[in-house]
């Protein structure tokens, strides 16, 4: 019944090949990437370029989202995600409201399906949540009629960092496809890893993961139906040999701690990505890093600043990207 | 019900070729032009403008695309967003004469987008309208300055532009649509 | 109150205490039962009723070594009240209670408050397990004498592991006196510190810390080495990984006093029951591989695990509505556990008279005789039943629970296999709306 109406209401100014396009999105949340089809990360990457065009303007700012409330609730700090989200509704004209945990009732053990029903009571269209635990936004989305975007939540999933790491390694290579991507790292306790591997493969390209074997997840090793298969590669130099894209992770201090690992001496010893191990990679190949960057432990100075290093364009895309999300997300009455 | 067919390849270029002269001649000068095609099929009809307007003047014209998607004024209530894809205009806005190209002219809904989503670029001097089609039912006050033709129409009509560089094939039709279509409209 | 006696008439009687296996009727009065058989039962003379139980499996009522009520401390979760009742629909005639409450069960006071609560509110009988440490804190041994001369009838720390080894020797060397068994919750916090599911590729996928199955073999093989070393009984609650049955089968053969039990949810569930954060699948020990249920099955069937125990774990709803790592560990499980356990027979990896026997004799024989004839239908034995369809199919629907525990993740699965009726003592305790008495 909608579809009709929505047809006639748009008619004839909307031509038919749009509506067509665009149902490809039926989704009212992003949480991961686990569930989206090529010809979705397509559409967003494609409407990021719309985005991206947006942002080279002088007046960088577009009615969109005007009259839409996004509210960005954050559990675990973030400078740079939150801005970037912040600054996306801004430019498509939205009402944005920034939250975090310590403002917020949270420290009073409110639940957190309460606080979401709260911000809902208060008129949020989107719900741009960042938590320190796995699943935190499934847990609160079964629960919403507002949009739920996961800014990250704990090891699990970070969907719109992956989308812009996708996005910057189409602006480089063209396509994803065929592509040999290395992440080197801590992908144990990554989400930024896991939403990647999940778009990459999805994507076509093949995905190695490099690091030492305290920080290596179970079960990727196993034929089975759960994950995306990936490479094992403990060894940096046989990893990075050949590889299209480098994606170096940020190490907490705190694996050292937790005993993980003997030192971080011996960490930038066996792993940091150096000139001369990024030599071994193809000679066009980029070097991604989702930051902040702890400089000289995981990437050395000289390999973040190069010409290799496409790390200041992600932040930039960051913000498109972001923008293409939340307009698609905006989309239809509920 | 059959289509109907109301200009076929020949119509639509001596029309356009009428246009381009129109649009020369209301200007004076060519100088300060910029045709540009509202997205999607307004594009091409620019494009063909500009080459008609080459061929006559010897003046190349620069031709833009625009994407006013992000300024449509029904996002709210579109079950879908629309596909929103770069705008794309050589050069700046300002100072110059804009002749805004689209293949027909409804309700001016997506008219009024443009003219805002061109003015977040700058300070054109003018604003000037070219429609292959006019089919009336206005609901906003604007007209075109060219208008290739006057198509008076009903609602529950639908008129259809087919252009080679989209759709393989220059022609524009009536479809007539069931009156189901019309209720629904009123129920929404 | 004096109840009628009652015939239950032409059900499938299966008690494999005696080896029985026969459609037959079954004579309870006066709390006992009076007589069973396919040929002539006596009846008594007086007026009786009679219930139709064809087509249904009558049996033993069936018994609990394992579950969770509560109380005292944790009422909003569950009571020896509510949780009795889950029982009774479940067909559990007795329960054993363990002692994680507040205060814990560590003292003959908080013993004689079970039972004296069990004894004024509950419907079916109630046996608890008394402590092992002092304040179940693992620093130093309970009263354990005094608890069994209140009627503790094992001893166990359950929901926390005994983290010190010299401790849980002298708890198996001091439980000798008693006879009475130390039931092992088998983990090493120190591998599945934070850990929320089975360790794994789904754990992988859901970024979720993970609990290896090492965690809980490293804990049951140090025990076992205990038990040898001591001569005392040892009791494996929850067994899941193939692993922990193969150091049980060891060390059985080797001729250590080790029972083991399981619960249903790990014989049938899997870890991919995690999968959408599910806090209702979140359980310690956790769920997991298919590979496993095919090892607890196994040591089922060749009689390395003695028992199935639910380990009933109910929680308020509020307690699941949260972060799946905040989210209490648990599975509200008394209610759905025939039907869960029936897919095993269904599907042909378990006979009836198999799983009767883990519900039953098996569990009886670890509790002792000091309770009168448990987990038999043998004349003279208490008339403690439980009637059962094992074809019905049925909607779990948490609503309509007994348990104040509606933490399952099978609310809304179908199960085949339908408790239609427990007895306990000559009295009906649970009957169905589907059953006639006449």
């Amino acid at each position: 019944m909608r579809e009709v109406k929505q047809k006639d209401e748009l008619a004839p100014e909307v031509k038919p090949e749009i509506l067509a396009t665009t149902s490809v999105w039926q989704r009212r949340h992003i949480l991961d990437l686990d569930d989206f089809a090529p010809a979705e990360i397509e559409l967003v990457l494609e409407t990021t370029d719309a985005m991206k065009e947006v942002l080279s303007r002088p007046i960088k700012k577009v009615p969109a989202l005007r009259g839409k409330t996004v509210i960005t609730l954050f559990y675990e700090s973030s400078t740079r995600t939150r801005s970037s989200f912040e600054l996306a509704a801004k430019n498509l004209s939205a009402d944005v409201i920034s939250l975090s945990a310590q403002a917020s009732s949270v420290v009073k053990g409110e639940s957190l399906v309460d606080t979401l029903a709260t911000l809902e009571a208060l008129g949020a269209d989107i719900v741009v949540m960042r938590h320190s635990h796995s699943g935190a936004p499934y847990i609160t989305a079964r629960y919403m009629r507002a949009s739920m975007v996961n800014a990250g939540d704990g090891w699990h999933a970070h969907p719109t960092q992956a989308l812009l790491d996708l996005y910057t390694i189409r602006e480089h290579k063209g396509s994803i496809r065929g592509l040999k991507v290395v992440i080197i790292g801590d992908i144990k306790h990554s989400r930024v890893a896991r939403s990647n591997i999940w778009g990459l493969t999805a994507m076509g390209a093949e995905v190695s993961v490099c690091c030492p074997f305290t920080l290596l997840p179970a079960g990727l090793d196993v034929v089975q139906h759960h994950f995306p298969k990936v490479h094992i590669e403990p060894e940096i130099e046989s990893a990075l040999c050949g590889a299209d894209v480098v994606m170096t992770l940020r190490l907490q201090q705190e694996r050292q701690q937790s005993g993980l690992l003997p030192s971080i001496r011996e960490y930038v010893k066996l792993y940091q990505l150096t000139e001369a191990r990024l030599a071994k990679a193809k000679a066009d190949a980029i070097v991604l890093h989702p930051g902040p960057v702890n400089e000289d432990i995981e990437i050395s100075l000289a390999v973040a600043q190069g010409p290799q290093s496409v790390i200041n364009e992600q932040i930039t895309n960051g913000v498109a990207v972001r923008m293409a999300l939340l307009y698609l997300l905006a989309g239809g009455s509920r | 019900m059959a289509n109907k067919i109301i200009m076929t390849a020949e119509d639509i270029r001596r029309t356009l070729a009428r246009v381009a002269h129109e649009i020369i001649e209301f200007n004076k000068s060519t100088e300060r032009l910029i045709l540009v095609g509202m997205r999607t099929r307004g594009v091409p009809l620019a494009r063909r403008l500009a080459a008609n307007i080459e061929h006559f003047e010897g003046a190349k014209i620069p031709v833009g695309a625009l994407d006013f998607s992000l300024y449509r004024d029904d996002l709210n209530s579109l079950g879908l967003q629309p596909i929103v894809k770069s705008t794309d205009i050589p050069i700046g806005v300002s100072g110059r004469v804009i002749v805004l190209v689209d293949d027909v002219l409804y309700t001016g809904r997506s008219t009024r987008a443009a003219m805002d989503a061109l003015i977040d670029l700058g300070r054109p001097q003018a604003i000037q309208l070219a429609v292959l089609i006019d089919r009336g039912h206005r609901e906003l006050p604007i007209r075109a300055d060219y208008v290739g033709k006057n198509m008076p129409s009903a609602r529950h009509e639908e008129i259809q532009v087919q252009l080679k560089e989209v759709d393989g094939v220059d022609e524009v039709a009536i479809i007539p649509t069931p009156s189901v279509k019309e209720e629904s409209h009123e129920g929404g | 109150m004096i109840t009628k006696p009652l015939l239950i008439q032409g059900g499938r009687i299966i008690d494999p205490s005696q080896g029985i296996d026969e459609i037959g009727n079954l004579i309870i009065s006066e709390g006992k039962i009076l007589g069973l058989g396919s040929g002539q039962v006596s009846l008594p003379d007086s007026d009786y009723d009679v219930l139709n139980a064809e087509g249904l499996i009558v049996c033993p009522g069936f018994i609990d070594l394992h579950c969770h009520l509560r109380q005292p401390g944790f009422e909003e979760k569950e009571t020896i009240s509510s949780g009795s009742r889950a029982a009774a629909r479940g067909g559990f005639t007795t329960i054993c209670c363990m002692p994680n409450t507040n205060p814990p069960l560590d003292s003959q006071a908080t013993i004689d408050y079970v039972k004296s609560v069990a004894a004024s509110e509950g419907v079916v009988r109630v046996l608890p397990v008394g402590c092992i440490s002092r304040g179940g804190k693992g620093k130093e041994l309970a009263e354990m004498g005094e608890l069994a001369q209140a009627g503790a009838i094992a001893f166990s720390d359950d929901g926390q592991p005994l983290r010190s080894s010299r401790l849980m020797r002298q708890a198996m060397e001091y439980s000798l006196a008693f006879g009475l068994p130390v039931i092992d919750h088998c983990e090493d916090t120190a591998l599945s510190e934070n850990g929320q599911m089975n360790e794994g590729i789904i754990a992988t996928r859901l970024g979720l810390c993970g609990i290896p199955a090492a965690a809980e073999e490293s804990i049951v093989a140090r025990d076992l080495a205990l038990a040898e070393l001591t001569g005392a009984r040892l009791h494996i609650a929850h067994t899941t990984t193939e692993g922990s049955v193969e150091l049980i089968r060891r060390a059985r053969e080797k001729g250590i006093r080790v029972t083991a039990e399981v619960t249903p949810h790990h014989l049938t569930l899997t870890e991919e029951k995690v999968l959408g954060y599910d806090t209702n699948a979140k359980v310690s020990p956790p769920l997991r591989t298919k590979r496993d249920i095919e090892a607890l099955i196994y040591g089922l069937k060749e009689g390395v695990i003695d028992i199935i125990a639910t380990d009933h774990a109910p929680h308020t709803g509020n307690d699941k509505l949260s972060e799946f790592a905040l989210a209490p560990f648990g599975i509200s499980g008394l209610e759905t556990a025939l039907g869960s356990l029936m897919s095993l027979v269904h599907a042909g990896e378990l006979t009836l008279a198999m799983l009767i026997a883990k519900l039953t004799c098996g569990p009886a024989k670890i509790i002792g005789t000091g309770y009168g004839k448990l987990g038999s239908l043998e004349v003279e034995a208490p008339a403690e039943v439980t009637i059962f369809d094992p074809n019905r199919e049925w909607l779990v629907d948490t609503s309509d629970f007994a348990s104040k525990g509606k933490n399952t993740p099978l609310n809304g699965e179908k199960l085949k296999g339908k408790v239609m009726a427990a007895i306990y003592q000559g009295k009906l305790v649970y009957k169905d709306e589907g059953l006639i008495i006449k």
